[in-house]
């Protein structure tokens, strides 16, 4: 069209994998001068994969990527932040040992020589009284004093300052999560007033009315590609709704015939999260909402509050818990597959005070057919399982247990389609037995599965539904909220 | 007024340098005779090469690793203060410089090959040692003259161990503290992965790391030949845990990046002064590295009380 209107960025078709997950499948895009692109989509839909694409912070697999016209090879942080490209990422980066000015001085290679402090102290606190006037930060804090949401208003000022090379283009990921309402507004309005004056700007957000209020263009991603773009004008809170989610899903009548437990069989598990949450025995319970809000805190309370007598929370019955980060909170690396499922049953096989190999080998091979773990060998190390099996180990471990009730944590993470239907089955199996599930997951087809779902925002429930009545419509329009 | 003084913070800030005046006060009643030039100097002359060792292991703590070889470093760099650098002195400097750029390279290495700081440095301990054994089998050598004239020197009014110690600590203090880059490489103990998007290379800043811990190694291990006038591989064995215990002792903390050139400096003086405590109070060397220790963990549990009181 015209010179204002000329693209900083353009992918085509850029596509960027992990291991078996597609984060980004393809993605064609380009971000134009004077425009705020809002970018919304469920958790996983691929937007901060994108991002770090185009933050130079992760390479793409394949596609292009074009700087205005030209065509850029090995992309990278360096070469982003010559063209004017910031990026405030979700998770802080911002040096907790230094003070505002020097995490200033981090930010800009030109801030160096003699008197840098000083031109570092003067060009945050300018940047901070423009932005968020009132902010009562002074440049010389230590980082690590100040509050999550003073850290946040420092690393988004720190983004927005310049030194040498113009601003261009400005990612912001979830800018507001840890701002109140006020300063999320002085931001909205600052972004607002310096995308009217040329720059470009991508704002994420799960906030869905602070993307329909000010952006220019929304785009919405699902499994790593864009579903939908358009003007924000043409788009209202319902249509950005069913844009992200699935619309097609296939009803489980047997899950829903099955079951009218709620009231008539013992509670085993009281909690409270905002509202109360309890859970009866041989009940699936579903958690629901946008990840990290809550869902995981509320599963470590009630798994510490296993035997002991504190009032909040009332656990009836043994506890076992199935990791989703496998890496970190389940496998241990170093052991076989059998050591690996019967570490939660040792006390079983203690015999005259060692381990007994003989009972450990049978509890692993009963498992393995019970479940079908693919290996030919239990005693083999439990790394040489692909992601999805070393997953079942870990259900083996919580279902060969003593535990009455067992907690999840988001335990299908990463995990093929084929094992993920194996499992529900198993969990559906282990329930008509008797055994209560406290189910944590992101993927709303999974809480089909579910007899009860609370929904989760802000590390409380918002909402509880039973089986019948979910749709993902209302889990969405329940972890979104209604506006900033 | 009296509310910011007994803030945590300022607790924090001050704990290091009251625990070395209350020392020093303690002395100071016990051996009146102390204080005096005299006195001071002979307390103090040992604090020279251990504060600089303590720099050294400084400069490791602030971008999250651990140096447990820096003892056997300066018994290294002492055995050849007293032999090559006494006997031939180009070859000599030619020597030490290498011993600086041993150690970048292995900062160069560890953050390649994202090694365990800890492994990789206890490993080369053994041989800094057998390095510092094939140049100098039994105890010997002669320090060069100019070294011994540095260590030597009779300052006037001020004796030179505080003068000395003064000058290190203020001017690691600029570089680390105040200069920008030094800004840039505590943040690499703070926030490695910050500043690598902020578009800085790690790998220079782990290998300028390591190599100003070798520098201050090698001063280390002069400054001592320059004092006992003849080395020993064995020399400075225990510099590398004194080393540690003054970095922490001075309000330094094993990650993050958080570390003080100063207190570092205070740290080295206090370990170094209850060594003269303890004989002042007649304990016998054999219950002293005890009674060392048992201050430590008093200073540090202090110090544990007032972060308590932050959180």
């Amino acid at each position: 069209m015209n010179a204002d209107r000329l693209e900083i960025v353009t992918l085509q078709g850029v596509a960027r994998r992990f291991g078996a997950v597609r984060a980004l499948d393809g993605v064609d895009l380009s971000v134009l001068r004077g425009q705020c692109l809002g970018l919304v989509g469920h958790n996983g839909a691929g937007k901060s994969t994108l991002m770090n694409v185009l933050a130079g912070t992760l390479n793409a697999d394949r596609g292009v990527l074009r700087i205005g016209d030209a065509e850029v090879q090995g992309f990278s942080a360096a070469v982003a932040k010559a063209n004017g490209i910031r990026c405030v990422f979700q998770e802080l980066s911002l040096c907790p040992n230094l003070t505002v000015a020097e995490n200033t001085r981090i930010f800009h290679a030109a801030l160096s020589g003699r008197g840098w402090r000083g031109r570092a102290k003067a060009l945050i606190r300018a940047k901070l009284d423009e932005i968020f006037p009132g902010h009562g930060i002074d440049p010389g804090d230590m980082v690590g004093d100040l509050s999550i949401g003073k850290r946040q208003i420092v690393e988004i000022a720190c983004a927005f300052t310049q030194t040498e090379t113009p601003l261009r283009l400005v990612i912001l990921d979830e800018p507001t999560s840890s701002l109140d309402a006020v300063t999320s507004k002085q931001l909205l309005e600052f972004v607002r007033k310096e995308v009217d004056g040329g720059l470009a700007c991508i704002l994420i957000s799960h906030v869905l009315g602070e993307v329909l209020d000010y952006a220019d263009e929304i785009v919405v991603m699902k499994d790593g590609l864009i579903v939908a773009q358009d003007d924000a004008a043409t788009f209202t809170r319902a249509r950005l709704v069913e844009a992200m989610g699935n619309v097609a899903k296939a009803a489980d009548k047997d899950v829903e015939a099955r079951r009218v437990i709620r009231g008539n069989a013992p509670v085993v598990v009281q909690a409270n999260a905002g509202a109360a949450l309890t859970a009866h025995q041989g009940e699936i319970v579903g958690l629901a909402g946008l990840a990290g809000h809550g869902q995981t805190k509320l599963l470590l309370d009630i798994f510490e509050a296993t035997g002991s007598k504190r009032l909040a929370t009332r656990v009836e019955g043994p506890v076992a818990f199935v990791a989703g980060d496998r890496q970190t909170d389940g496998v241990f690396h170093r052991w076989s597959i059998s050591a690996n499922v019967g570490v939660r049953s040792l006390r079983r096989m203690v015999r005259r005070g060692v381990i007994d190999p003989v009972a450990e080998a049978v509890m692993g091979d009963e498992w393995q057919r019970k479940i079908n773990i693919k290996t030919p060998d239990m005693g083999s190390n439990i790394l040489s399982l692909s992601g999805g099996n070393q997953q079942k180990a870990l259900f083996a471990r919580a279902l060969a247990s003593d535990a009455q009730i067992i907690l999840m944590d988001d335990p299908m993470r990463g995990v093929d389609f084929g094992t993920k239907l194996e499992v529900y089955e198993i969990i559906r199996q282990e329930a008509a037995r008797g055994r209560t599930f406290l189910w944590y997951s992101t993927e709303t087809e999974e809480l089909h599965n579910c007899d009860h779902i609370y929904v989760f925002r802000d590390g409380a429930i918002v909402a509880d539904m039973s089986n019948a009545e979910l749709t993902e419509e209302k889990i969405l329009s329940h972890s979104f909220q209604e506006t900033a | 007024m009296w509310r910011q003084v007994t803030s945590p913070r300022v607790l924090r800030a001050i704990l290091p340098a009251a625990s070395f005046v209350i020392l020093l006060a303690a002395i100071f009643y016990v051996q009146p005779r102390a204080m005096s030039y005299f006195g001071m100097n002979l307390m103090l002359q040992y604090t020279v090469p251990i504060a600089l060792a303590t720099i050294a292991q400084m400069f490791i703590i602030t971008v999250n690793d651990l140096d447990l070889s820096i003892g056997a470093f300066v018994g290294l760099t002492a055995c050849i203060g007293a032999t090559l650098l006494a006997d031939s002195p180009l070859l000599g400097v030619l020597a030490l410089l290498a011993c600086v750029g041993a150690y970048a390279a292995l900062g160069a290495l560890i953050y390649w090959r994202n090694l365990p700081s800890i492994v990789v440095t206890l490993g080369m301990s053994f041989v800094w040692l057998g390095g510092a054994v094939l140049i100098l089998p039994t105890p010997g050598g002669t320090a060069p003259g100019w070294v011994k004239a540095i260590m030597g020197l009779k300052t006037p009014v001020v004796p030179f161990p505080i003068i000395a110690t003064l000058v290190i600590g203020i001017s690691v203090h600029l570089v680390l503290m105040r200069s920008s880059y030094g800004t840039v490489l505590r943040g690499v103990g703070g926030n490695p992965r910050a500043v690598k998007r902020a578009g800085w290379s790690l790998l220079k800043a782990k290998m300028v790391m390591y190599a100003a811990a070798g520098f201050f190694g090698v001063l280390s291990g002069l400054s001592l030949i320059g004092l006992t006038s003849a080395a020993d591989a064995h020399i400075a064995d225990r510099y590398t845990l004194y080393a540690i215990a003054g970095v922490i002792l001075g309000g330094g903390e094993f990650v993050g990046g958080r570390v003080s050139p100063i207190g570092a400096i205070i740290g080295a003086l206090t370990l170094a002064l209850t060594g003269s405590f303890l004989t002042f109070l007649r304990i016998s060397p054999d219950w002293q590295i005890g009674a060392q220790g048992g201050i430590l963990i008093l200073v540090l549990a202090l110090r544990a009380l007032i972060k308590r009181q932050e959180g």
